[in-house]
C-alpha cells in the first residue's frame, strides 16, 4: 500500500550495498576471466595457479614466514592505497588523475634524492616527496584551469617527462656497479621511516614502518575532507558544474588547481612511504612507468570511489598482484595478475549500468506487489 | 640527414594513422583514450602473423596478410570500448584507461605463453620478425622506403574525403556534434558511433604495427608503445580534429621523436652536450607546450564523451 516504505526497507536499494555488490561482482568475473586465460594457456595447472594468486603469502607453510610476507604485502598495499586516494580525490572533483603514476615517480625521486644526496632525516624526505609531487599535479591542474588542456593528456605527458627526469636525477646517487640507487640502509639510516615496534608483529620484517598506519590515516582524512567539510563540498561542487560553482562565488580555477595539487601530494606521499621504508631501490634505467599509479586507478574504482572502500580494494589488488609472483613460472607468467586487475577496471565501467538495471528491476517488482495489493483490497 | 628524414616520415606515419583513428572516434562522439592499448594489440596481431608466415611468400601477399592481422586484432579489441561506451553507457575515460592496461598485459601474457611453450627456458616477451619485415622495405639508394609511409599518406587523403565529402562522414560528424538532431532526421546514432570506434580500432591497430616495424626487427611487448597513443591524441588536438592539420602536426611531432634516435649524427646537436634523456623527453615537452596554445579555442566535437540517451533532449 505504502510504496515509499517498501522502497526504503529493501537492503537492495541501499546505494552502499549496491556499490559493494557491484565491486564484488567485478572481482568474481575478473578472477573467472583470469582463470579462463590460465586454462587456455595450460589447462593442467590453472586451478593451482589461480589458488596461488589468491593465497599470496599463505603459500609459505610456516606461520612466521607467511606473516613476514603479509607485512611486505601491506607495505606495498599502503603505497597503492595512496595512489588510489590520489585518483579518487581528483575523480570526486570531476578530474581524471591518470598522472598518479608520474606524481608517484616524482615523489620517489624527490624522497630518494633528499635522503641520499643531502642526507636528510625521513620527515624532510617525506615532505619533499609530497611537495614535489604536488607541484607536478598542480601543473596539470593549472593547465586545465587556465588553458583548458585536457588533464588526461597533460598527465600522460608529465608521466613520461617525470620518469626521464627522475632517472637523470637519481643517476647521481646510484651505485657504481649496478643501475640501482644506493641503499638508504648503508648511506643514510636517518632517512628510513621508524618502525615504531610494528616490525615485531610481522616476524621482524623491517620494512613495515609507520607508513602503513599513516596511509590508512590518510584515507580517513581524505574521507572527512571530502564528505564533512565546506572545502570538500566546494571542490565537489566545482567538479559537478564549474560554471554553477563560479556563479555561487567559488573560485573554480583555484579549486581545480588545489585538487590536482592534493591529488599529486597524496601520490607523492605514497612514493615516500614506499621508498623510505628501504624495501626497494630505484632502477635508474627504467624505461616504463611503475605500475603502482595505474593500479591505483583500479583500486580507486573497485573501492566504489570511496576512501574507506579504497583501503580494502587497494589491499585486494596488491594481494593478487603479489600473489601473481607465486604462480608456477614454468607454465605461466606473473603478469597474469596485471591482466586480472586490468580486466577488473574494465568491468568497473559497467557498475553504473548494473545499479541502474537493479533499480529498474526493483521498481518493477515493487509496482507489481503494489498492484497485487490493490487488487486484493478490491476483492 | 637522410636518416632523420626517414625516421621522421616513419614516426609521422604512425602518428597520422593513430591520430586519424582518434579523429574518427571522436567525430562520432566517443573519446578514445584507449588508443595506446589498441596499438599494442594491433602490433601483437601483426607480429604474430609475421612470425608464423612461412618463408618464401611473395612480398605483396605478406604485406596484405600482416596488415589484415593487425587491423583485425585492433578492430576486435576496440569493440570492448564500443560495447561498453555505446551499449552500456560506461564512462569513456575509465574504459579507455582499462584498455590501455589490458592491451599490454594481455600481450605480455600471450607472448610469454607462446615463448615458454616453444622452449621452457624462454621467459622473454619478445617476438622476432626480421625476415618478414623485409617485405615492407624498399631501398632507394641509402633511403629505406617503407610502404607504410605511402599507406599513411593514402589513409590521410581518404580520411579527408570520407569525413567531408561523403554521406557517411558528414553523418558521423553530426552524431558527435548533436546526436539528438542527427537521430531526429533518421540517422542511427548507435550504429554511427560503433562505426567511428571500429575505424579507430582499425587505424590504431595498423599504427601499432607500423610503430614496431620502424627501425627494429624484434619487439619486447613489456615496453608497450611508450605513450605513442597519447602523443597521437596530442597530435589530434593540435590538428584540431581536421585530417590535413593532423597530417602536418604529425610530421612536426615525428621530427622531434626522430631526433632522439638520430641526434648523434649531427655535430651541432652533439656539441650541445645534452644528455640523451633530454631528447627522449622532447616529444612530450613539445606536445605539452603545443597543447597550452591550442587547447583554449578547442574545436572538439561538442557531444564527445557524453553517452547518447534517446530520451534526453
Amino acid at each position: 500500500m505504502n510504496r515509499e516504505s517498501g522502497k526504503k526497507g529493501s537492503i537492495l536499494r541501499d546505494d552502499g550495498f549496491q556499490t559493494i555488490a557491484g565491486s564484488l561482482l567485478c572481482i568474481i568475473i575478473g578472477l573467472l576471466a583470469g582463470y579462463i586465460v590460465l586454462l587456455i594457456i595450460n589447462p593442467g595447472g590453472a586451478g593451482k595457479a589461480i589458488l596461488a594468486i589468491l593465497k599470496n603469502f599463505l603459500y609459505y607453510p610456516s606461520a612466521a614466514a607467511s606473516m613476514k610476507y603479509f607485512g611486505t604485502t601491506l607495505v606495498k598495499a599502503s603505497a597503492l592505497l595512496m595512489c588510489s586516494l590520489s585518483v579518487l580525490f581528483a575523480w570526486k572533483v570531476g578530474l581524471f588523475n591518470i598522472g598518479a603514476a608520474g606524481q608517484y615517480v616524482i615523489g620517489a625521486g624527490a624522497s630518494l634524492y633528499f635522503g641520499l644526496q643531502f642526507g636528510m632525516p625521513w620527515y624532510v624526505c617525506l615532505l619533499a616527496a609530497v611537495l614535489a609531487a604536488a607541484v607536478v599535479g598542480g601543473i596539470s591542474g593549472a593547465l586545465k584551469a587556465y588553458f583548458n588542456v585536457n588533464e588526461v593528456i597533460s598527465c600522460i605527458m608529465l608521466n613520461w617527462i617525470g620518469l626521464y627526469c627522475v632517472n637523470m636525477l637519481l643517476t647521481k646517487v646510484k651505485e657504481q656497479s649496478t643501475p640501482y640507487t644506493r641503499s638508504l640502509e648503508s648511506t643514510n639510516k636517518s632517512a628510513l621511516l621508524p618502525n615504531a615496534g610494528l616490525d615485531s608483529f610481522f616476524s621482524g620484517n623491517e620494512f613495515v614502518t609507520i607508513g602503513v598506519p599513516l596511509a590508512v590515516l590518510m584515507a580517513v582524512i581524505a574521507w572527512i575532507l571530502l564528505e564533512k567539510t565546506k572545502f570538500g563540498y566546494e571542490l565537489k561542487a566545482t567538479g559537478m558544474n564549474k560554471n554553477a560553482a563560479k556563479y555561487c562565488g567559488m573560485r573554480e580555477k583555484r579549486n581545480i588547481i588545489v585538487t590536482m595539487m592534493i591529488a599529486g601530494g597524496l601520490a607523492g606521499f605514497g612514493a615516500g612511504i614506499f621508498y623510505l621504508s628501504g624495501i626497494e631501490q630505484w632502477m635508474v634505467q627504467q624505461t616504463s612507468i611503475p605500475a603502482m599509479g595505474f593500479n591505483g586507478i583500479a583500486a580507486a574504482f573497485l573501492g566504489g570511489s570511496n576512501p574507506i572502500g579504497a583501503v580494502f580494494s587497494s589491499y585486494f589488488i596488491q594481494h593478487i598482484t603479489s600473489g601473481g609472483t607465486y604462480v608456477d613460472k614454468t607454465m605461466y607468467c606473473t603478469q597474469i595478475s596485471d591482466l586480472i586487475s586490468a580486466f577488473i577496471i574494465y568491468l568497473c565501467g559497467f557498475v553504473l549500468f548494473f545499479k541502474l538495471k537493479l533499480n529498474r528491476y526493483l521498481d518493477r517488482r515493487d509496482e507489481k506487489i503494489a498492484a497485487k495489493e490493490q487488487k486484493g483490497g478490491e476483492a | 640527414m637522410l636518416l632523420l628524414i626517414q625516421y621522421t616520415l616513419i614516426f609521422a606515419s604512425v602518428l597520422i594513422l593513430v591520430a586519424l583513428g582518434g579523429c574518427f572516434s571522436e567525430h562520432g562522439g566517443i573519446i578514445n583514450i584507449g588508443l595506446e592499448g589498441i596499438m599494442v594489440i594491433g602490433a601483437l596481431g601483426g607480429a604474430l602473423m609475421m612470425k608464423y608466415l612461412p618463408a618464401g611468400f611473395p612480398a605483396p601477399l605478406i604485406i596484405l596478410l600482416v596488415i589484415l592481422a593487425s587491423v583485425l586484432s585492433g578492430m576486435i579489441f576496440s569493440l570492448l570500448l564500443a560495447v561498453a561506451a555505446i551499449k552500456f553507457n560506461a564512462d569513456q575515460t575509465l574504459v579507455g584507461t582499462a584498455l590501455n592496461l589490458l592491451g599490454p598485459a594481455a600481450a605480455v601474457v600471450l607472448v610469454r605463453a607462446i615463448n615458454t611453450a616453444e622452449s621452457a627456458d624462454d621467459v622473454s616477451s619478445t617476438i622476432a620478425y626480421g625476415q618478414a619485415k623485409k617485405a615492407f622495405i624498399v631501398n632507394i639508394g641509402r633511403f629505406e622506403f617503407n610502404w607504410f609511409m605511402l599507406i599513411a599518406f593514402l589513409v590521410l587523403i581518404a580520411s579527408f574525403i570520407v569525413l567531408y565529402r561523403t554521406r557517411f562522414g558528414l553523418r558521423l560528424c553530426a552524431c558527435g556534434e548533436h546526436p539528438q538532431a542527427a537521430d531526429s532526421v533518421g540517422i542511427n546514432v548507435y550504429k554511427m558511433r560503433y562505426a567511428g570506434v571500429l575505424i579507430s580500432g582499425v587505424l590504431g591497430g595498423l599504427g601499432g604495427l607500423v610503430y614496431i616495424t620502424a627501425g627494429v626487427s624484434e619487439w619486447k611487448f613489456e615496453n608497450g608503445v611508450a605513450g605513442f597513443g597519447f602523443l597521437a591524441l596530442a597530435v589530434m588536438i593540435f590538428g584540431q580534429w581536421k585530417p590535413v592539420n593532423i597530417g602536418l602536426a604529425a610530421v612536426l611531432f615525428g621530427l622531434f621523436r626522430a631526433l632522439s634516435n638520430v641526434y648523434t649524427g649531427f655535430d651541432m646537436l652533439v656539441a650541445l652536450k645534452l644528455p640523451s634523456t633530454v631528447y627522449n623527453m622532447f616529444p612530450y615537452i613539445i606536445s605539452l607546450i603545443v597543447l597550452v596554445f591550442v587547447s583554449g579555442k578547442s574545436r572538439a566535437p561538442k557531444a564527445e564523451g557524453i553517452p547518447y540517451d534517446k530520451g534526453q533532449r
